[in-house]
């Protein structure tokens, strides 16, 4: 170049100016308080009416809360407490129900002495998940959640060891189904063979298989009925049950509703639209009313399983249209580059369609399992003991008739809990499988 | 000339590997493809030697996508019939992906896996299709990435490289599967100017080395260099076809006429 830099053509930089900081009027705490507190005489006013406001409530809430009394064995009780400790007879909280009846909140009538089978199922199951949810692990741990469910439901309503085991057997004889029938005759009646084999198997199969296999080997726990089931353990057992099933089916669902096959298509589309077009305590009511017309006498399928048979149905149907919304998200071109490489359609599903389908879908997926989570408590309707139907049956009693407040907040600052959990977690998925910015 | 690739014309390009043998590689026989009632690709007839750079022009919608997507089945044909590689295109799946996994395609807008890294792009196929072991498959995918040379870029993911770098990933993911043939999509319409030459450089560097390719793409510089046939469509049909420098320089239909003036702006 020809100009030098004392070139008197024209102004030229010759040294280029460092990044400097902001002053700081327009940063950190100032700006922000400012911009959005203090920008005008009627903003002013507000806030500092607002702030008073505030302190009012939180002064008398606080109080409520903080003063709260934990050791009585009854409301009266709870009141005697409080006229004893505060002379100004001030209003304060009975926590003592929560402490009184924690037992029967988190468990139900779960018998006492089999208390740790829960919680060793609770560990079982965030064992089996956590691989899953954090992407690490191999082989070994792989396996350990694929018979975690069976695990866990031996623990949990106990009886003999055999039972889970052969219907876990079902899910081979529906891989092994899949596999030969495919081969013998074609997609579609390995499709249905895979339905039907372990549907028929389980139906007729297992009951007299376990009683034989029983008798010769007996290895058992105490058998727990599910009318002991309660509590929030109800609430999870459903929930998380409910959670881990709805996702599969939902997929399937989704896939089946862009299917070319006109029977897998038409069925899609059907049950994702009956099932979601009625209300779910509809379909509780059908669990514990009709299902026992249709099923043949003498069948006693447990309530419970029903239960959470038609929750499962229900979230599927709605994370069938949320995962549809981000397969048609998609680029077709994503579909073309997995064709253009030879995989087939599972393989291209499973490694490009669905990765990227999902991740656009996280957001609608995680608003289902939390809708879900709290739709649970819509079984008290159908008389199981669920933390609000225990919270009924706790107020009925002599003890604690009159006490509100104390078991709604609780009840509510678990479900809180849980599903801010997950809504967390989403959060944290979606950052890890961002990859379009780094 | 062609103004838009002024470049590649300096690139002394090395034809002793650029060989037509007698071998027929795709066999395109009275083919007709339908969208609905809309006949979008009447009568082709086309045979591709091993060896072959063809290169297929013609104005937008006239059916050059639609004509190299019905080769590796991305579309369907109603009538006709195509044979790849001695295998006939039939509606068998397993065919089909036969066919795909031996022959490679370039698409105008890439197409890369963006939840993959450019390493796991190139290794995906050939591990799940090919079965070829994971190591090998990576060393393969490197040895094909230092070839369009962004051998650096393997660890990190197609949304953080350029237009050109992802585009030339495709074509290094494309060669991971050892195709015999190769297909391109109009591979620089979507780049910018001075990406085009470094995508049109690794097209020349494969057709060097004696690639059968057939080529969508309006970069008449590389048509003239490169291809030994270049054909032109209109309407859903093979209008003209010629060598380069006659097609270029006589060409006898009005339509060709009329869309070289266009594109070379004479
Ligand atoms: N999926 C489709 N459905 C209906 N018409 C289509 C479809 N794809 C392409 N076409 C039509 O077919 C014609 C040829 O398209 P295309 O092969 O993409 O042309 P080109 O690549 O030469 O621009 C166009 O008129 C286009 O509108
Ligand atoms: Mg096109």
């Amino acid at each position: 170049m020809a100009h030098s830099a004392k070139s008197s053509v024209s102004y030229v930089r010759t040294e280029m100016l460092p990044e400097q900081a902001p002053p700081v009027s327009e940063s950190g705490l100032v700006k922000w308080v400012r911009e959005n507190l203090f920008s005008g005489p009627l903003n002013t006013i507000l806030t500092v009416l607002s702030l008073l406001a505030i302190y009012w409530v939180v002064s008398h809430v606080f109080q409520w809360f903080a003063y709260g009394i934990w050791t009585a064995n009854s409301l009266s009780e709870c009141r005697e407490v409080r006229n004893a400790l505060y002379a100004d007879g001030r209003n304060v909280a009975c926590w003592a129900v929560l402490s009184e009846r924690w037992n029967q909140l988190l468990f139900g009538f779960y018998p006492a002495e089999a208390y740790w089978r829960p919680v060793v199922a609770l560990i079982v199951f965030f064992i089996a998940v956590a691989p899953v949810m954090f992407n690490f692990g191999g082989r070994k741990l792989a396996i350990f959640s694929a018979v975690s469910p069976f695990i866990c439901y031996w623990l949990l309503w106990g009886g003999s060891i055999w039972g889970p085991i052969l219907t876990a057997l079902g899910f081979v004889l529906a891989w092994l189904a899949y596999g030969q029938i495919t081969r013998k005759f074609g997609a579609l009646a390995g499709i249905v063979a895979t339905i039907l084999v372990p549907l028929i198997y389980w139906r007729f199969g297992v009951a007299p298989l376990t009683g034989l296999v029983d008798g010769i080997l007996p290895i058992g726990i105490e058998n727990i009925q599910s009318k002991d089931f309660g509590g929030f353990m109800l609430a999870l057992i459903i929930g998380i049950t409910g959670i881990v099933l709805s996702l599969p089916l939902g997929i399937l669902l989704a896939l089946g509703r862009q299917s070319d096959l006109f029977i897998i298509n038409k069925f899609s589309v059907i049950f994702i639209e009956v099932i979601r077009g009625v209300p779910l305590i509809v379909w509780l009511f059908t669990a514990s009313l009709l299902l026992n017309y249709f099923l043949p006498p003498g069948t006693n399928f447990d309530l419970m399983l029903r239960v959470i048979i038609m929750v499962t149905l229900f979230a599927a149907a709605y994370m069938a249209e949320v995962v549809r919304g981000g397969l048609a998200a998609l680029p077709l071109g994503q579909y073309e580059g997995a064709d253009s490489l030879g995989l087939d359609y599972w393989q291209s599903m499973r490694l490009i369609i669905l990765p990227q389908a999902l991740k656009i879908s996280i957001p609608g997926i995680v608003n289902t399992f939390i809708g879900l989570f709290k739709d649970t408590t819509l079984v008290v309707f159908i008389g199981l003991l669920d933390p609000i139907g225990l919270s009924n049956a706790i107020r009925a009693t002599t003890e604690w008739n009159g006490i509100y407040w104390e078991l709604f907040i609780f009840i509510g600052l678990c479900f809180f809990v849980f599903c801010y959990a997950m809504s967390r977690y989403s959060q944290y998925l979606e950052r890890k499988l961002a990859t379009d910015r780094h | 000339m062609s103004e838009a690739t002024p470049s590649i014309q300096d690139r002394e390009i090395n034809r002793s590997q650029m060989k037509v043998t007698d071998e027929v590689a795709v066999e395109i026989r009275n083919m007709n493809k339908w969208y609905g009632s809309f006949h979008v690709l009447r009568d082709i007839n086309l045979t591709v030697n091993r060896g072959e750079r063809i290169v297929i022009c013609g104005p937008s919608g006239s059916g050059k996508s639609t004509l190299i997507r019905c080769i590796n089945a991305l579309e369907e044909h109603q009538k006709g019939s195509i044979t790849v590689d001695g295998t006939l295109l039939s509606n068998d799946l397993k065919n089909i992906d036969k066919i795909r996994s031996e022959v490679g395609m370039c698409f105008q807008h890439f197409n890369l896996f963006p939840h993959l890294t450019i390493l796991e792009n190139c290794t995906l196929a050939p591990i799940w299709v090919r079965k070829t072991p994971k190591k090998e498959a990576e060393e393969t995918a490197m040895y094909f990435l230092e070839k369009v040379k962004i051998p650096d870029q393997a660890y990190k993911y197609p949304g953080q490289l350029s237009g050109g770098q992802q585009q030339r990933v495709a074509i290094a993911r494309s060669l991971c599967m050892r195709p015999r043939i190769m297909l391109f999509d109009e591979p620089t319409s979507a780049l910018d100017p001075e990406m085009i030459k470094e995508v049109l450089d690794t097209m020349i560097q494969l057709a060097e080395e004696g690639m059968t390719m057939l080529c969508v793409t309006h970069e008449m510089g590389f048509a003239r260099q490169v291809a030994n046939r270049v054909i032109f469509m209109d309407a859903g049909q093979i209008v003209e076809q010629n060598e380069p420098e006659p097609f270029f320089t006589n060409p006898q239909n009005d339509r060709t006429k009329l869309f070289l003036s266009q594109i070379l702006g004479h």
